[in-house]
C-alpha cells in the first residue's frame, strides 16, 4: 500500500479538538500548552484518524467529476446497484511512542491485518478486516501504531 | 495533572458526561475535520432510503474522540502509551453520552509507574457504545 505524507498541523488539530468538543487549552493554546507539562500544542489521542485527509484516493470523500454515493437529485448518486459504504468502524487501538505535534511531517505506512468472520443475530454475516498503519516522524522515529479494525455486515445492524 | 501510583487504588473511577444531546452538525463537523464524509454519518436521506438505518448516527471515531476527553483529563495531556476501543452500539443524535474510566492495575515498567484503565462509555439508557482499556504513564 502507498505511504501517506501526513503534516500535522495546528490549526487541524484545534478544529478536531472542537468537533470532540474538547476545550482543552494544549490542543489551541500555544502560550498556555508552552506553560503545560508537554511544553507545547499537541494533537488529542485520536486525531490520527485525520490522515484520511491526505489520502488522495480515500473513499469517503466527494471528489470532482465522480459519482458519489450519497444523495443528490435521488436519494443514492450511484444507480442501479447497492450503494456501498465499505463497511462500519468495529475496533481502533493505538500505541503512542509520544504525542504529535504541530510540525510534525509523518509518514504513514498501512499493512493488511487478519481477516475473520462471525455470526451475529443484530446484522447476520460480519465480515472483519484488520489495518495496521504505522506512523513515522520526519527523522524516521515510529511515533505511534494504530490498528484498526472495519466490519462488513450481511444487513443493516438492528438498533435493538 | 498526573496520577500518582501513590495516590490510586484498584476500582478507582473517573467519569465524565462527554456530549450531551448530540446534533447531527456536530457529526457533520467531525466528518468535516476527520475527512469521513461517509453518507451514513452527513446524508439522512440516504440514511433512511438507501442503507436502511433509522437516521444519520455518529462515525465511531467522534465517539472514540469523546472518550479521549475524559481520559486525558483523568490521566493528564502526552501521558497514554496505549488506547484501544470497540464500539459495541451505534451513537444517534440526541444521544447523551457519559464516559468513565476504572483503574484495573498499578505497575511498574522499565523503572515508569503505569496505570491499566477500563474504559466505558454509555448512552442515556445505560447501553455501552464503547468499550476500551488505556495505559497512561502516572508518577511514583
Amino acid at each position: 500500500m502507498a505511504k501517506i505524507t501526513f503534516p500535522v498541523e495546528a490549526t487541524h488539530i484545534m478544529m478536531f479538538a472542537r468537533a470532540i468538543g474538547d476545550t482543552n487549552p494544549v490542543y489551541h493554546d500555544a502560550e498556555a500548552a508552552k506553560k503545560s507539562e508537554v511544553g507545547s500544542i499537541i494533537a488529542p489521542p485520536s486525531f490520527a484518524q485525520a490522515v484520511a485527509q491526505f489520502d488522495p484516493d480515500y473513499h469517503l470523500r466527494p471528489k470532482p467529476g465522480q459519482k458519489w454515493f450519497g444523495s443528490g437529485k435521488t436519494a443514492s448518486g450511484v444507480e442501479g446497484k447497492p450503494a456501498s459504504s465499505g463497511g462500519l468502524h468495529a475496533e481502533q487501538h493505538y500505541e503512542y511512542v509520544r504525542p504529535l505535534r504541530p510540525g510534525d511531517v509523518l509518514t504513514c505506512e498501512t499493512l493488511p491485518g487478519k481477516t475473520w468472520e462471525r455470526e451475529s443475530k443484530r446484522a447476520g454475516k460480519l465480515t472483519f478486516r484488520e489495518r495496521v498503519t504505522e506512523y513515522r516522524d520526519q527523522t524516521g522515529e515510529l511515533v505511534m501504531i494504530a490498528r484498526g479494525v472495519g466490519v462488513t455486515t450481511e444487513r443493516p445492524v438492528d438498533a435493538g | 495533572m498526573a496520577l500518582k501510583a501513590s495516590a490510586l487504588k484498584v476500582g478507582d473511577t473517573h467519569s465524565e458526561r462527554v456530549v450531551e444531546n448530540l446534533s447531527r452538525t456536530q457529526i457533520v463537523q467531525y466528518a468535516g475535520v476527520s475527512g469521513d464524509y461517509n453518507p451514513l454519518h452527513t446524508d439522512d436521506v440516504y440514511t433512511r432510503e438507501i442503507a436502511g438505518y433509522k437516521s444519520v448516527f455518529a462515525h465511531g471515531m467522534l465517539t472514540m474522540g469523546l472518550t479521549s476527553k475524559m481520559l486525558s483529563n483523568y490521566v493528564g495531556d502526552g501521558r497514554l502509551t496505549k488506547f484501544g476501543v470497540r464500539f459495541t452500539n451505534q451513537v444517534w443524535p440526541g444521544d447523551t453520552l457519559d464516559a468513565s474510566a476504572t483503574v484495573e492495575a498499578i505497575r511498574e515498567e522499565n523503572g515508569q509507574k503505569l496505570v491499566d484503565l477500563k474504559l466505558s462509555t454509555t448512552n442515556q439508557d445505560g447501553k455501552e457504545v464503547v468499550s476500551g482499556s488505556a495505559t497512561a504513564r502516572i508518577d511514583a
